[in-house]
C-alpha cells in the first residue's frame, strides 16, 4: 500500500505478506511498516485478516508468502528471540484459571526466564499499574471481563516488551471497562511503548492510533492517520437523518444537499462540510425526518465509503 | 531445556493447591484394591486346588500388575481432558507459546511433570506393596521405574491423539476400547497365557503386558530374559508418542 521506503529501524516490516489456509486467503499480499514508539492499528470487520496478521507478527503462524521482519529478525528463524521481546494480548484471554491472579504474572515472567525475585517484583508493580493490586490473591475466574483483560495486559508487559501486540483489546467490554483499558494503553504509549492493535471499533482506533490501515477481505484498502483518512475519504461533518419507517424520501429529493449520500437500513447519512446548513435545507425542501443529528465524521464513515458496508453488522 | 523446566515449574505451582487430595488417593486406591482382591479373593485362591498363580501367592502376583496398570490409567487420564483444556478451553498453551517457549519445551515440560507425577503415584503404591509384604527383593524397587515408563508409553501417544481432537467424544472410547479391556485382560488379574492365542498376541502388542511382566519379575528379584524386549517396547511407545505429539501439537497451535 502507500507506504514510503522502510526506514532501517522499523520494528515491523511487511511486504507482500500473505497467509493462505486450505482454501482461503486470509491475508492477501499486504505491505506496512510499524515505526518505533508509534501506535499502529489494523481496523476492519471480523474476517478481514487482522488476527492472521497479528499471529504472523507474533511468530505463532508462518507466512505463506511475502516478507516479514519483526524487530529486524525473521519470525521463522528467530521465533523465540523475537517473542522474548514481544508482549501479546490475544483476542480471547488465555489466563491460567488454575492459578491465582499474581501467580499468573509470576509464572508468565518465568517463561521469559526472569529470576524469581524480579518476577515477584514485576508482578506487584504491574498489578498496581492495571489497578488490580487488591485482587492479587484472588482466583482468576472471579474477575470481571474488564479485570481479566487488564490482567492479560499486565501479563503481556511482564517482560518489558519492545512491542506490544493487542488483538481486539476491548471487544466485549462495557464502556467503563473499555475506558479503563484505553487509559492504561494511553499511558503506555506516553511511556514510549510501541503498540500494534487490531480493532473493529472506530472510536478505539481514533483514540489510540497514530497511524492505521483499514483492512477488508484480506487486503489493505486505506492507510494513514485517523485524521488524514477522514479528510481523504469523508467530509468534515455528517448529517444523520432518521425517517419514519417506510417514509425514507427518494434520493433525488436530497440532490445537491451534500457531497455524498449513504442510505442505511435505519438512517440516511449526508456527507457535507456544513451539517447545520444541510439540515436547514432539508426542512426548506419540506422533508420531515424524525430526528436529525450533526456530528463529526468518524472512521466508521471512512469504512463505509471504502467498502460500502458499515463495520459491525 | 530451561524452557521445559519453566513449564514444569508452572505445573508445580498449580499442584501446590491440589497435592493433598492427590497424594491421599495415591495411597487409598492401592490399599483398597490389594485388600479386596489380594486378600479377599486371594484367600479363596490359596484355599483352592491351585493355591498359587505362576508360583506366587495371588496377592504377590496381583500387586506389581496393579502398580503398572494404575500408571497406565494415570497416563490416560492426565493426557485427555486436562490437555484438551490447555489446548482449547483454557488456551494455556497459546499463552505459553506467545513467550520464548517452543512446542517442544511445552511437551518436554508436560512429560517431565507427568513422569514426576507417575513417579510419586508409583512410590506411594510401592510403599503400600511393602506394607502388604508383596515385595520379595531389593530389585523390586525397579518396578517403580517400569511403572513410570509404562505410564509414559500410554501418555505420549494419547497426548498426540488429544492434540488432533476438537471434541472429547473419542476420550471415552479410548477408555472403553483400550484402557479398560487392557486393565481387565492385559495380565494384571490373571496370566496372559490363559487367554486365547490371538488375544495373547494382541496383548503383547501393547505396552501394558510388557510393563506388567517386567514389574512382576522384578518384585520377586528376577530379571527376566525378556527384559530387553520389554524395556524396548516401552521406550518405543513413549518415544514414538513424543515425536507424534510434537507434530500434532505444533500443527494444532502454530498454524
Amino acid at each position: 500500500m502507500a507506504t514510503s521506503a522502510a526506514p532501517a529501524d522499523a520494528l515491523i516490516h511487511a511486504r507482500g505478506l500473505t497467509k493462505r489456509f486450505a482454501n482461503l486467503v486470509a491475508v492477501d499480499a499486504i505491505d506496512f511498516d510499524v515505526e518505533r514508539g508509534e501506535a499502529f492499528g489494523f481496523l476492519g470487520p471480523n474476517g478481514a485478516g487482522k488476527t492472521s496478521t497479528m499471529r504472523m507478527i507474533g511468530c505463532v503462524s508462518t507466512a505463506s508468502g511475502g516478507t516479514l521482519r519483526v524487530l529486524g529478525m525473521d519470525p521463522v528463524a528467530d521465533g523465540p528471540r523475537i517473542r522474548a521481546r514481544l508482549g501479546v494480548v490475544p483476542q480471547s484471554d488465555t489466563l491460567d484459571t488454575e492459578l491465582l491472579v499474581d501467580e499468573n504474572l509470576f509464572t508468565y515472567a518465568r517463561y521469559f526466564g526472569i529470576a524469581r525475585e524480579e518476577a515477584r517484583r514485576r508482578a506487584e508493580q504491574l498489578l498496581d499499574f492495571v489497578q488490580l493490586k487488591d485482587r492479587a490473591r484472588d482466583r482468576v475466574e472471579f474477575l470481571s471481563g474488564g479485570m481479566k483483560r487488564r490482567l492479560t495486559i499486565a501479563r503481556a508487559l511482564v517482560n518489558e516488551p519492545d512491542l506490544l501486540l493487542l488483538d481486539e483489546p476491548t471487544t466485549g467490554l462495557d464502556p467503563q471497562a473499555r475506558h479503563l483499558v484505553w487509559d492504561r494503553l494511553y499511558r503506555l504509549k506516553q511511556q514510549g511503548v510501541t503498540i500494534v492493535l487490531t480493532t473493529h471499533y472506530m472510536d478505539e482506533a481514533e483514540q489510540l492510533c497514530d497511524r492505521l490501515v483499514v483492512m477488508d477481505k484480506a487486503k489493505i484498502v486505506a492507510f494513514g492517520s485517523p485524521r488524514s483518512l477522514i479528510d481523504q475519504y469523508s467530509s468534515r461533518e455528517v448529517l444523520e437523518l432518521r425517517f419514519p419507517i417506510d417514509a425514507t424520501p427518494a434520493l433525488d429529493k436530497l440532490d445537491g444537499l451534500a457531497d455524498r449520500v449513504e442510505v442505511l437500513p435505519d438512517r440516511v447519512l449526508l456527507y457535507t462540510t456544513d451539517g447545520e446548513a444541510a439540515a436547514a435545507a432539508i426542512h426548506t425542501r419540506g422533508l420531515r425526518p424524525e430526528s436529525t443529528l450533526v456530528r463529526r465524521s468518524t472512521l466508521e464513515d471512512v469504512f463505509l465509503r471504502l467498502t460500502g458496508r458499515s463495520l459491525i453488522e | 531445556m530451561t524452557g521445559a523446566l519453566r513449564v514444569l515449574e508452572h505445573n508445580l505451582i498449580v499442584y501446590r493447591r491440589t497435592w493433598k487430595g492427590s497424594v491421599f488417593m495415591s495411597f487409598v486406591s492401592p490399599v483398597l484394591f490389594l485388600a479386596a482382591l489380594g486378600f479377599g479373593l486371594g484367600s479363596l485362591i490359596s484355599r483352592g486346588p491351585v493355591r498359587t498363580v505362576d508360583g506366587l501367592s495371588y496377592l504377590a502376583f496381583l500387586a506389581p500388575g496393579l502398580l503398572v496398570a494404575t500408571a497406565m490409567q494415570s497416563g490416560y487420564v492426565e493426557t485427555t481432558f486436562p490437555i484438551m483444556a490447555r489446548i482449547q478451553w483454557e488456551r494455556t498453551y497459546e499463552g505459553m507459546l506467545a513467550t520464548p517457549l517452543r512446542v517442544l519445551d511445552v511437551l518436554a515440560g508436560e512429560f517431565g511433570w507427568l513422569a514426576l507425577r507417575l513417579g510419586l503415584g508409583s512410590v506411594a503404591f510401592f510403599l503400600v506393596m511393602l506394607l502388604f509384604g508383596t515385595v520379595h527383593s531389593g530389585l523390586g524397587v525397579l518396578a517403580i521405574v517400569v511403572s513410570v515408563l509404562t505410564g509414559l508409553a500410554f501418555a505420549a501417544p494419547i497426548l498426540a491423539w488429544t492434540a488432533t481432537q476438537r471434541t472429547t467424544t473419542s476420550f471415552a472410547l479410548i477408555g472403553r476400547l483400550l484402557i479398560t479391556p487392557l486393565f481387565l485382560l492385559g495380565g494384571v488379574f490373571f496370566p496372559i497365557h490363559q487367554l486365547p492365542q490371538l488375544v495373547q498376541g494382541l496383548a503383547w502388542l501393547t505396552p501394558l503386558a510388557h510393563g506388567v511382566t517386567l514389574a512382576r519379575s522384578l518384585s520377586v528379584g528376577v530379571l527376566p530374559s525378556s527384559a530387553g524386549i520389554n524395556v524396548t517396547v516401552l521406550l518405543l511407545y513413549a518415544a514414538a508418542g513424543i515425536v507424534a505429539a510434537r507434530i500434532t501439537l505444533k500443527r494444532r497451535l502454530v498454524t
